[in-house]
């Protein structure tokens, strides 16, 4: 059982969806169950994965799928799926964020799409299934089939929303599909250049090539790859799909697909950037002595993502709409972290990864829950809620200060990583990208503090009768908190964004084992 | 120099940290239903705290710092409480007064009918854990950390009347206390982590000085303004005005937190960056560190200057604090060993003083509602104790013997003498005359002028209730006290 623990994190989630879709007509009632029992399964293999890994030798686990192992040179004939410590972590994020969403969608699903909880659900668990397998393939083509299935079923789970939700999604369906093109022809002249498709043996053949690095071929495939992930991630100029999208996606969908999906393309970057191409050629790689272009321009990129992203959050007058520009901006975070190109910055790259998801989900699960009880979220319905929902409002507000990175959350030590990346690297214009948006955060979730604490309008008028009355109806000022099927879910995300602070040591420790090879720069002292 | 100090470990630090968030459970389960026992359970923890922060008094003169690990932030960084004099003496002043504080509360908010008194007194139990966590701490990124907890749970107390003026208060309050913490200090903070060997201890408030090794002239005179000014809270000018602003909350907010912990806060963490991670020696040795020097004159002398158009009473008495934090600042910038030491000593001194002033103002508010220097007209005749301690904490806040603002003031001339700085002391003398003008027409007009209307048949005695009465005749009380016993401040201090 063990050895195939990698397999079993997609078996369960990809036979759950065969059940949901079986069983969706007759009882859509057994669809909640199945996803949640097959999504613990999957988190329980993938917790029993990471166990493998920090016990294994190379602290890395390989699975070759139907046992076509790989001897030949360079290494790459069948598929092979690759646990280390990257992949690993960000995997137990996708599997774990996906059960507590699960756990959490039962009323949501069924008020939201009733009469469709079977097609929901397999969607759901499919696209588990293809976020899940982006983080542990070791396969540059099956990387690429992943991300459609995971796109293919984003696009039909948005879709179930709200009325605008379809065009919505054709926005998505285009942008996504340009995305994955792009990155498709850049694997497509790494097989030509290289003759496999297999990440080990690629970089295999680009370190004992040196040659390589000066063919065009490989620029073009670098940078396809690069922009076609930038485009996936909505990386500002190109994340016209997301705000749209998640804002008009069902509950469910917004709480799974706003954490992970970007996420994990950031985490596919990476990958691509340190063991695909490897540090030398993505980095260091020159036309001329002046340094890498990317390295240069990049950064400027991300400052301007940061800054935009920000600004417009700033602008929404809807707390749901807010949260989706909010997630454009921290994308902006994470790229910046990788291309300031030193230990600290990809530290707190990865380690953001992981506590963006987390907060993320902290605050659509507490969205989720807002819009269930008020019907809105727009500004203008929040006052009170916190005298109505105390435990709900606290779980989210924990996550509103960790986007702020207010210690002990986690946003506090990836932000921590990502300003110290930046002094090392003496890139002034990322930090001061990263204290203007750090502001506007700090702006908006005490705006929505106001909101709900105060007895004032926007203008700066009084209402009610002073000495707290908000001027709410009589059904509204009692307590009524959320059905506990999703509010034990949002505190224990809330739960989760204060533990992964408090240990971030013990993540961050993993984190240096993986990144120990590549020699990145580090301390400029001695 | 001193012998290494011997280190014991002991969780005593920790019980007083905590204290009051066992408090806070407490109180929220006891509720607005039982209000009584409520309070009871603030006063139990107040008294707690005050009584575990003196036990380590005799530990902490005879030489000894008391630690406690709690857990390993960053590799070499951990979150460590450590007792020193400095800390001892500024977590002992900050408990000791919250009992009278919360004693005081109750009088008030009771006098006054205030809405969500829970809330109130669960966010002041959480910004005391904050306070002693701060006194309590052994390195930057812990004091860090529990600076951020009090700005933020300090925020629903500043706009605890949630009307427009409140949001106009805790807009000002947080924009001021997070943008500098965030952007000033965070970077700091980090520079200071990546360049100083990746902090390798070298955040640790014992670690000796390793700055003037490391860096510049003139990298150590930005990591110094970041750090000055990130400290927001100090009250330095030009990051002030949180502080008048933050006067729209409940008095007992102002006299404790405005007056003594928040702002106290932020002057302990200036004098532990100045003494213990600059070290007094090369900040001596730093050319332009003057400007210190001058950035906290300026602020004595214009912020007394602004007091003392203050009408609103509440204002005047913010104004005032500023300039007193300016003191402080003042004696840690002089970087010498009396200089520091009357810093520390102000600390104490300025509190007793200030919080009696501040809960003589919210007695007033309580008793006949005025607000406004202008009304206080024939006051004494009514609320002869309220305007005796009043008159009391003036004194001590302009420094005359045998109050104990003499003290710390006393000291701190001794150290612009031993820097040279004749200047220095112009300034204080100067600002000393402003704190007469600006303090003392409040008492002498509340005891020596009649009211112009003829109430004077109805007057009588109409004091504020006696939970009122009693905490701002005990701290003025304690005004006296402080002088007397000065010399065991003073030991703490590290004279």
């Amino acid at each position: 059982m063990s050895e195939n623990s990698i397999a079993l994190i997609f078996a369960f989630p990809l036979f759950g969806a065969v059940f949901c879709a079986l069983f969706g007509r007759k009882s859509p009632n057994l669809c909640h169950p199945i996803s949640v029992a097959s999504l613990a399964g999957a988190l329980g293999a993938g917790i029993e994965t990471l166990r493998r890994v920090i016990a294994s030798e190379a602290n890395e686990v390989s699975y070759f799928f139907g046992g076509w192992n790989a001897d030949a040179y360079p290494r790459g004939v069948g598929i092979e799926f690759r646990a280390d410590y990257l992949g690993t972590l960000i995997m137990l994020v996708v599997v774990g964020v996906a059960f507590l969403v699960a756990w959490y969608s039962k009323l949501p699903v069924a008020e939201e799409t009733p009469e469709k909880e079977g097609y929901f659900y397999s969607l759901f668990l499919l696209q588990v299934t293809g976020l899940a397998g982006i983080s542990l393939t070791g396969d540059a083509f099956n990387l690429y089939v992943l991300i459609e299935v995971a796109a293919l079923t984003g696009y039909g789970l948005i879709a179930m929303g709200s009325a605008r939700a379809a065009a919505a999604t054709f926005k998505y369906v285009i942008l996504g599909t340009i995305g994955a093109s792009f990155y498709l022809l850049g694997v497509g002249y790494l097989y030509m250049k290289t003759g496999t498709l297999n990440m080990v043996g690629i970089e295999q053949f680009i370190t004992d090539n040196e040659s390589l690095a000066d063919s065009a071929a490989m620029q073009v495939a670098f940078v396809f790859v690069c922009l076609g992930v930038l485009m996936k991630m909505a990386f500002f100029p190109f994340h016209a799909w997301l705000p749209s999208a998640y804002f008009h996606a069902p509950t469910t969908t917004s709480c799974l697909l706003a954490p992970l999906v970007t996420k994990v393309m950031i985490y596919v970057m990476i990958r691509m950037l340190l063991t695909v191409f490897g540090v030398e050629f993505s980095f260091k790689n020159t036309h001329d002595d002046e340094g890498n272009i990317w390295t240069e321009v990049l950064p400027w990129l991300v400052v301007l993502a940061i800054l935009c992203a920000a600004t417009m959050a700033l602008a929404q007058r809807d707390v749901k709409k807010m949260l989706t520009y909010l997630i454009v901006a921290e994308v902006g975070y994470m790229v910046g972290g990788v291309w300031v190109y030193n230990y600290y910055g990809l530290i707190g790259s990865i380690f953001h990864i992981i506590s963006d998801a987390c907060m993320t989900l902290c605050l659509f699960l507490g969205v989720g829950i807002i819009l269930r009880k008020r019907k809105t979220t727009h500004f203008d319905g929040l006052r009170g809620l916190f005298r109505k929902m105390p435990f709900t409002m606290t779980g989210f507000f924990i996550g509103g200060f960790s986007i702020i990175g207010l210690p002990p959350t986690c946003g506090f030590f990836s932000k921590w990583y990502l300003i110290t990346g930046g002094m090392l690297a003496e890139r002034w214009e990322y930090i001061v990208a990263l204290m203007f948006s750090t502001m506007v955060m700090v702006v908006l979730f005490f705006r929505l503090i106001e909101r709900i604490h105060l007895a004032v309008t926007e203008s700066g008028e009084n209402i009610g009768h002073g000495h707290g009355d908000l001027a709410l109806p009589k059904s509204e000022t009692f307590f009524d908190e959320a059905p506990l099927s999703m509010l034990i879910p949002l505190l224990l995300s809330a739960g989760v964004v204060l533990v992964i602070g408090v240990f971030n040591q013990d993540v961050v420790n993993l984190l240096q084992d993986f990144l120990e090879p590549f020699n990145l720069p580090k301390g400029t002292g001695r | 120099m001193v012998a290494e100090p011997t280190v014991i470990n002991d969780a005593r630090p920790l019980i007083a940290m905590l204290a009051p968030m066992v408090a806070l459970a407490a109180i929220v389960w006891a509720g607005e239903k039982r209000k009584n026992l409520r309070e009871i359970f603030t006063l139990v923890a107040g008294v707690v705290q005050a009584s575990v922060v003196l036990s380590l008094l005799p530990l902490v003169l005879a030489g000894n710092v008391v630690e406690f690990h709690i857990w390993q932030i960053f590799t070499n960084v951990p979150m460590l409480l450590r007792v020193d004099g400095f800390g001892l003496t500024f977590a002992a002043v900050a408990s000791v007064l919250w009992v009278a504080t919360s004693l005081y509360a109750i009088g008030y908010m009771r006098g006054l009918h205030e809405h969500a008194q829970t809330r109130f007194y669960s966010f002041f139990a959480i910004s005391l854990c904050a306070t002693m966590g701060v006194a309590f701490s052994a390195n930057l990124l812990t004091i860090y950390f529990f600076y951020e907890m009090l700005s933020v749970s300090t925020y629903p107390l500043v706009t605890h009347m949630q009307d427009k003026e409140a949001r106009k208060g805790g807009r000002t309050y947080l924009s001021y206390l997070l943008f500098t913490s965030l952007c000033l200090l965070l970077p700091a903070l980090s520079w200071c982590y990546v360049w100083l060997d990746e902090g390798q201890g070298a955040m640790d408030f014992l670690a000796g000085n390793s700055m003037s090794e490391q860096f510049s002239g003139t990298t150590q005179i930005v990591l110094l303004l970041l750090f000055t000014f990130g400290f927001a809270k100090a009250g330095l000018m030009p990051f002030h005005s949180w502080l008048p602003n933050a006067m729209v909350a409940p008095t007992p907010v102002s006299a404790l937190l405005h007056a003594v912990a928040v702002v106290k806060v932020g002057v302990f963490c200036v004098i532990r960056v100045y003494s213990d991670v600059f070290g007094m020696e090369a900040l001596q040795a730093l050319d332009g560190e003057q400007i210190m020097v001058w950035i906290a004159c300026a602020t004595i002398i214009i912020s007394s200057l602004i007091a003392l158009s203050q009408d609103n009473l509440k204002r005047r008495l913010a104004f005032s604090t500023i300039g007193q934090l300016g003191y402080v600042v003042l004696g840690a910038t002089l970087a010498t060993k009396q200089g520091t030491a009357g810093a520390v000593v102000h600390i104490a001194m300025h509190a007793c003083g200030k919080i009696t002033l501040f809960f003589c103002a919210g007695a007033i508010l309580v008793a006949s509602g005025k607000k406004y220097v202008s009304e206080l007209r024939g006051l004494g005749r009514k609320m002869p104790f309220t305007m005796g301690a009043f008159l009391i904490g003036s004194l001590s806040v302009i420094g005359l013997p045998p109050l104990g603002g003499f003290v710390s003031k006393w000291y701190l001339i001794l150290g612009a003498l031993e820097r040279d700085y004749v200047w220095v002391v112009v300034v204080l003398l100067v600002s000393s005359l402003l704190n007469v003008f600006y303090l003392l027409p409040v008492a002498v007009r509340a005891f020596f002028r009649n009211e112009n209307d003829n109430e004077e048949g109805e007057g009588g005695l109409k004091e504020a209730p006696w939970q009122c009465v009693v905490p701002l005749s005990c701290t003025a009380l304690g005004c006296f006290g402080l002088f007397f016993f000065s010399d065991i401040l003073l030991s703490l201090a590290g004279l």
